[in-house]
This record gives C-alpha cells, sequence and structure tokens, in this order.
C-alpha cells in the first residue's frame, strides 16, 4: 500500500513514521502540509511533533491546512488514518475524532516506555494485534490528557471504540485511561504513545508498535 | 477601528493545570485567602469600521471555529472602543 506522512511545519517524527511505514512493509509517500493533494495514497499518518508550534491549542491550526482538507474529505470516504500524538491532537482538533487532549494533569512533560492493552484490534491499524494484547511503546508528550463529557466516554466504551488503554500507570490523566480511539466507522485512529519509534529491535523498547503499520496489509487483503 | 475583545475559559468541569500552578504558587508569596485560580485566553480582534451584528457574527464564528476549542472551553464577545473615542 502506498502510505502519506503528513509533514507540518513543527513535525517532529515524521521521518521516523515514513520509515515504520517501510519496516511494515509499505510505500512511504511524503505529504506536505500546504498542498492539496494526497499524491493517490491508500492511508495517511499524522505524524508527532509541534505542528504551528502548538500555538494556540495543540492542532488547531494544523487542522485548517490545505492538506487537512483532503484528508478529512478521504477519512470521511472510510481511509485509513492514524494519528499519532500530535496527530492525534490534530485529528481530534478535526471533530474526525471526538474528545480533546489538554495538558497532563500533573504538568510535567512524560517521557517513558508505556505499557499499553490493546483494547480494539478490529481497526486497519490494530488488526495485527490480538484483541486484550499488552504491549510497550513510548510515550512522550505534554499534553496527553484525553477528556470527552460523560456521554461521549459511555459511547466510546459501549461501542468498543477504546483502541488501547494505559495499563499499570495513568501516566496524564486521561479520562478512563485512554491512551487511543477511533472513530464510529473505525477507519481513523489516534493515539497519543508512538507506536512507530518501536518497529526495530536496534532502537527504542522493542517492535511493539510494528503491529500498527503491519496491519495496515492485513486490512487490504480482507 | 474598532477592538472586538474575545475571552477564551477552560470549562469549569475540564481540569485545569496552568491554573493549579498559579493557584500553588500564589501561598509561597504570602497571598493568602486564594480559593481557586483558572487560566483562560484573551484576543483581541481589530475590525474595519463600526461593529455591527454582522461583525460579531463574524467574530463569534472565529471564535467558535479556531480560538476556541468548543469540546473543553467557552468563550465570551465584547465590544471595546475603538481609539480616539
Amino acid at each position: 500500500m502506498k502510505v502519506g506522512v503528513v509533514t507540518f511545519p513543527g513535525s517532529l517524527d515524521d521521518a521516523d513514521a515514513q520509515r515504520a511505514v517501510r519496516v511494515g512493509g509499505h510505500e512511504a509517500v511524503g505529504l506536505w502540509h500546504g498542498d492539496h493533494d494526497l499524491r493517490g495514497v491508500d492511508a495517511v499518518v499524522l505524524p508527532g511533533g509541534f505542528s504551528y508550534g502548538d500555538y494556540l491549542r495543540c492542532g488547531a491550526i494544523s487542522r485548517f491546512a490545505p492538506v487537512m482538507t483532503e484528508v478529512v474529505e478521504a477519512a470521511r470516504r472510510g481511509m485509513p488514518v492514524l494519528g499519532i500524538c500530535n496527530g492525534f491532537q490534530i485529528l481530534c482538533e478535526s471533530h474526525l475524532l471526538p474528545g480533546a487532549l489538554i495538558r497532563n494533569d500533573h504538568r510535567k512533560f512524560v517521557c517513558r516506555d508505556q505499557r499499553l492493552r490493546v483494547e480494539n484490534s478490529g481497526t486497519p491499524w490494530t488488526s495485527a494485534y490480538k484483541p486484550g494484547a499488552e504491549i510497550t511503546i513510548v510515550l512522550k508528550n505534554g499534553e496527553g490528557g484525553y477528556v470527552a463529557d460523560e456521554p461521549t466516554l459511555d459511547r466510546l466504551e459501549g461501542e468498543g471504540r477504546v483502541v488501547v488503554r494505559y495499563v499499570d500507570d495513568n501516566p496524564n490523566g486521561s479520562l478512563h485511561d485512554i491512551a487511543g480511539i477511533t472513530n464510529d466507522r473505525g477507519n481513523v485512529v489516534g493515539l497519543m504513545p508512538h507506536p512507530e519509534h518501536a518497529v526495530e529491535e536496534l532502537t527504542g523498547s522493542g517492535t511493539d508498535g510494528l503491529g500498527f503499520f503491519t496491519s495496515l496489509a492485513a486490512a487490504s487483503f480482507a | 477601528m474598532a477592538r472586538v475583545v474575545v475571552d477564551v475559559m477552560p470549562k469549569p468541569e475540564i481540569l485545569d493545570p496552568q491554573g493549579k500552578a498559579v493557584l500553588g504558587a500564589l501561598p509561597r508569596l504570602g497571598f493568602s485567602g486564594v480559593t481557586d485560580v483558572r487560566q483562560g485566553k484573551r484576543f483581541e480582534v481589530e475590525v474595519d469600521g463600526d461593529v455591527t451584528d454582522e461583525v460579531l457574527a463574524s467574530v463569534a464564528q472565529m471564535a467558535e471555529t479556531l480560538l476556541s476549542n468548543p469540546v473543553i472551553e467557552t468563550f465570551d464577545i465584547r465590544v471595546e472602543g475603538g481609539e480616539g473615542e
């Protein structure tokens, strides 16, 4: 598959995300925030970083980048979209995912290997995992506290739309220990931890994140 | 020229870690009796000509789409006297 990775001004993890896409067996296609063009890709990754300097609110300005018009439209048609960290924030600001990410409750930036449970392995980004699988990937953010109103949380829980949940310890005050969620259609996934940093033994905490990128292949055969 | 001010505040039920940090610092500086602090944002939007209902409606739209995130924040709009008034 051709997987696009968007670079915004201030993106940091776009190169790692492209590499993870290739390690996962796909062709990585660089996409530019200022272009109204998805270059024929089959899926899109919005990488981590501090797009537009996190000015105003994380993801608030990126949401209106020209490329996002195309991403939102494609996502609504069913294209798989994965938002990691800042990408998750952008997906929430774009209303592709419900809720919002606010400053960590303990007010500190957190950077650590984080244990997660894959609660929903039915999305095109998580189908490589067994339901309930526990994985460890890096988490690094200052504004990763997931919040939403009670009806939204009830709906996410009731419809199985919590994709990954923090295990052992809640690192940022996220409600219901939520680390990542999906939309009602299941094609758009956002999470705060970084699977793209855990795809090779040489670096990072292991290869537990690789499944996010190999899942796409399984999804395309489905 | 006129100025429209948009105040954006975190909703009461949303945790405000920045406000909490300020609240925690005040007693250390000798300010007592403060029971809570919430931190928001103030936008000063300068507009051409008079502030008509149309202008106010467009500022409200700005506030709703970009200046605030309605999931976690509320906003309040008011007109301030322009220069020379």
